[in-house]
């Protein structure tokens, strides 16, 4: 049986093969799919920690993946008018800096994750579900309904935002930016799972009054994986924003949400590189299959069917076998 | 602003909650019947709402359409427990979240393959056409006053059903716990179905209604069924009584919201200002109150206290 | 005037019409093993939650450490040095043996929200936790998934990781519920020399072992403390041979 790791490893790889093979082979479309995926296996990535590591089903990660997504459309839209964000009571100007704009996404996603985690996690089970799925529609509506930022119509961005010394309008650069930022996300979501706190929330998802009675509160805890998860998303989502140089609505939606938790599942609940796998895979299904047919959610929403009823594993789980218990 | 303006909005929102209650009953009844979550209750509702529409269009007939949508939302309820739904029970929320989100999917671009993505029209039927006079001189769409009665009325019954019959007495001890009404030899799988089908069927019974005074078209339901999460939330998972009282409040928050916040910043900012603020607060205000339900009463209003 | 490590004073609790704590008065002394028993229904449950911070009392105090914890969770509870074990294993059946020894000592040590260490590596976590695992012989199990062990095997694992809190006092949810006769034996040996580090409120099922263990045993019927004494006492306390007996003689 091959190993988790080897395969991992083996995506890895391949995920940066296919889009060097667009290079030379001239498919910049290959590469701006590529793009799109390991995007999306970001946000993922970011959900799994709360959700793969930390037991939380959380329908309203569209949430933070929206709040990024608008923290770079904003700042970029006054860089690009040369209009303030705000005047007072100090002044914050827009700006095109790849960076500054990532790390006001991963503040103001966190921050969000905070509020919504402090209300949603007094609650368990179906609650917490429905609550998260309830904010998620709270900022869909709220975006939809706030006219400053184009409403229903989203903000379009000119020019893809800078990021020193390379040329971000050049699919390839682009690319590169975003896989280094996966493969950082998946070495932290990695590292977590291995460390104390990572081993405290695990033993939370499976036995939470054992966690209590070992003097540990598992609240805290929660609190904790959700605002990183949240954190990610966010930063993903200004990624994805930043890919399509627009963002609207439809990021904050609850299908975004859904979706988020399919990549984990079709990849393998409980793995590393699950969403990685699943995000892949639904893109891939997204190209072909939307090919075929304008009605592809059908066979989407099958073959989802199928694994949840049939495949609890999936993908990795069928290549890789029954998880080892670690160390 | 006038106080007829008040109350013709005032029974907007109680209109508007009546069908959220009719969403909510059949989700909240089959979390405490079978513990299942189940986000597949907004594609019956569109169900509902586009078989309605068809039938109605092609007999002309308010009453055949309406008759159709219960038959086809139970149908697919009972259809959809047998096939999918039955292997659930014992699994996490995980599992069942994905596989009712699949079935959205499957529902949602199903419905579009067989009717298209242009909307379609249900007309509101001759006999409820036109306003209605009521006392004090209000003046109310007809149509609109109907659904508040009839939800009303089916509200009544569900209560009735669930509080005198036998049927009743095994939802509510099934409630309780599964196993026992099991040993005590209730054919449990076939109350299951019961219980889905009941449920799909207020909801299609629901989209048809409101069919008539929207446009029928894919994804309507959803919408409404992650209002009816915020009903249940409020109203305390698996409490009939609950989830009428928070639907009517969420009813008449939100359509209040809409209608008095653009007034209320109106006092203090300019026009174009307050309707801004106005409606972008009154979009969240649903959601601010179940917060501070949370706060307050993390299990609901009529939630069992854990 | 010995000083008490645990004591509860005039606890009560009803839900609803059930009054499932009567000013239950009950104390732990140090070095000692104090059994509680009942006959089913008699409300060991609740008292013992009412010990261990998962209810909240009607009315009363627990006193535990020198201080009043009536307030506290369960996890300033176990904080403060209360180390429980629960009748149905409440372990996370995934992880290692090993993994659950060392939560217990990461909860001991309270230095939890470190995020890039690595804590199966850690030496001082790991030393504790297998010292305990060695005092319940499981050490040779130590990289054995939690789900694949005996039912006995998760029993010791239970006091294992109460071992690891190095606790003030034990609460111990009838320990040896399921072992067999061989397995009760090795653990009342070992709950004896035990009692020595920490003293330990004991409820059990086990006759032979509460009679042969406790230094005092404390009767519970329908939430009431009926008598408390020691073996003998209690043998020929006539209202705790009315209780158990009664029904039947009479």
């Amino acid at each position: 049986m091959i190993r988790e790791w080897q395969v991992n490893a083996a995506i890895m790889a391949l995920l940066l093969a296919v889009p060097l093979w667009a290079l030379v082979a001239d498919e910049p479309f290959t590469i701006t799919l590529t793009t799109r995926a390991v995007i999306l296996a970001l946000a993922a990535v970011g959900l799994n920690i709360a959700l793969g590591l930390g037991g939380l089903v959380s329908l309203g990660h569209a949430a933070f993946f929206g709040i990024g997504g608008y923290a770079m459309g904003i700042l970029a839209h006054h860089a690009q008018t040369y209009t303030p964000v705000m005047e007072w009571p100090f002044l914050i100007e827009g700006t095109k800096s790849m960076p500054l704009i990532w790390v006001t996404a991963i503040v103001t996603s966190a921050l969000a994750a905070l509020l919504i985690g402090l209300l949603s996690l007094r609650t368990t089970g179906v609650y917490f579900i429905m609550i998260t799925l309830a904010f998620g529609q709270m900022f869909f509506y709220f975006a939809i309904s706030w006219p400053a930022y184009g409403g229903e119509d989203g903000l379009s961005i000119y020019l893809r935002n800078d990021f020193p010394r390379l040329n971000t309008l050049r699919p390839m650069p682009f690319f590169v930016i975003c896989y280094v930022i996966l493969a950082l996300a998946l070495l932290v979501s990695w590292r977590i799972a291995k460390s104390s706190f990572g081993l405290a929330l695990a033993a939370a998802r499976q036995n939470e009054v054992r966690v209590r009675t070992v003097g540990i509160d598992p609240y805290r805890l929660r609190l904790f994986a959700f605002v990183i998860s949240g954190a990610i998303t966010g930063l993903a989502g200004a990624l994805f924003a930043d890919l399509n140089r627009f963002v609207s609505p439809t990021m904050f939606s609850w299908q975004m949400s859904g979706e988020f938790i399919v990549f984990i599942i079709l990849g393998g609940v409980g793995r590393l590189f699950g969403p990685v796998v699943g995000a892949c895979l639904f893109v891939i299904l997204e190209h072909w299959l939307g090919g075929v047919s304008d009605y592809w959610l059908i066979f989407l929403g099958a073959i989802l069917l199928l694994v949840v009823l049939f495949a609890r594993g999936g993908l990795i789980g069928g290549l890789a076998g029954r998880e080892v218990a670690h160390d | 602003m006038s106080a007829l303006l008040f109350i013709e909005q005032l029974l907007n929102g109680l209109q508007f909650g009546v069908m959220l209650f009719l969403m909510s009953a059949g989700l909240t009844l089959i979390f405490g019947v079978m513990g299942l979550i189940n986000l597949a209750h907004g594609s019956i509702y569109m169900i509902g709402a586009f078989a309605a529409a068809a039938v109605a269009g092609a007999t002309g007939s308010f009453v055949l359409g309406l008759g159709a949508a219960l038959a086809a939302a139970a149908a697919a309820g009972a259809l959809v427990e047998l096939t999918v739904i039955r292997r659930l029970y014992d699994r996490d929320h995980l599992d069942q979240v994905l596989a009712t989100f699949a079935l959205i999917l499957i529902f949602s671009e199903g419905t579009r393959w067989l009717f298209g993505s242009f909307p379609l029209f249900l007309d509101v039927p001759d006999a409820l056409r036109g306003p209605a006079e009521l006392p004090f001189g209000i003046v109310y769409p007809r149509y609109r006053l109907a659904i508040i009665l009839i939800g009303l009325v089916v509200a009544a019954g569900l209560f009735a059903l669930i509080a005198k019959t036998r049927i009743g007495v095994r939802i509510r001890a099934g409630e309780a716990d599964r196993e026992m009404i099991g040993a005590l030899g209730v054919d449990i799988s076939k109350l299951y179905t019961l219980v889905f089908a009941l449920g799909a069927a207020l909801a299609g019974f629901a989209g048809a209604m409101v069919g008539a005074i929207q446009s029928v078209e894919v994804g309507m339901g959803e919408p409404v069924l992650i209002l009816a999460f915020v009903v249940i939330v409020i109203g305390g998972i698996g409490s009939i009584r609950g989830a009428f009282v928070a639907s009517i409040l969420v009813g008449l928050t939100d359509t209040l919201g809409r209608f008095l916040l653009p007034i209320l910043f109106g006092t203090f900012l300019d026009a174009s200002g307050a309707n801004i603020v106005g409606t972008a607060l009154a979009s969240m205000a649903i959601y601010i109150l179940m917060a501070a339900v949370l706060i307050f009463r993390p299990t609901g209003l009529f939630g069992a206290a854990t | 005037m010995i000083d008490t490590i645990l004591k509860l004073d005039g606890l009560s609790k009803s839900f609803g019409a059930v009054r499932a704590a009567k000013d239950v008065r009950l104390d732990l002394r140090p070095g000692e093993i104090h059994a509680l028993i009942g006959p089913n229904g008699a409300g060991k449950s609740t008292l013992i939650q009412l010990t261990a911070g998962g209810l909240q009392p009607d009315a009363g105090v627990v006193r535990f450490a020198g201080r009043d914890v009536t307030q506290l969770s369960m996890v300033g509870r176990a904080r403060a040095g209360l180390g429980r074990t629960f009748q149905i294993s409440a372990l996370p059946m995934e992880h290692t043996v090993l993994q659950n020894a060392v939560l217990g000592s990461l909860g001991q040590s309270g230095r939890v929200m470190r995020f890039f260490n690595s804590v199966m590596t850690d030496r001082a976590l790991k030393e504790r936790a297998m010292a305990a695992l060695e005092r319940v012989e499981l050490a040779d199990h130590a990289k054995t998934r939690t789900a694949d062990l005996s039912h006995g095997q998760r029993r010791q694992l239970e006091v294992g990781v109460a071992l690891t809190l190095e606790p003030k006092a034990f609460l111990m949810d009838e320990p040896m519920a399921g072992l067999g006769a061989e397995g009760s034996k090795r653990l009342t040996g070992f709950l004896d020399t035990l009692r020595h580090e920490a003293p330990i409120l004991l409820v059990e099922h086990d006759m032979d072992a509460v009679f042969s263990l406790a230094d005092r045993i404390s009767v519970l019927v329908y939430g009431e403390v009926i008598a408390t004494g020691t073996a003998d006492e209690i043998r020929s306390d006539p209202r705790v041979r009315e209780a158990y007996l009664g029904e039947n003689a009479a």
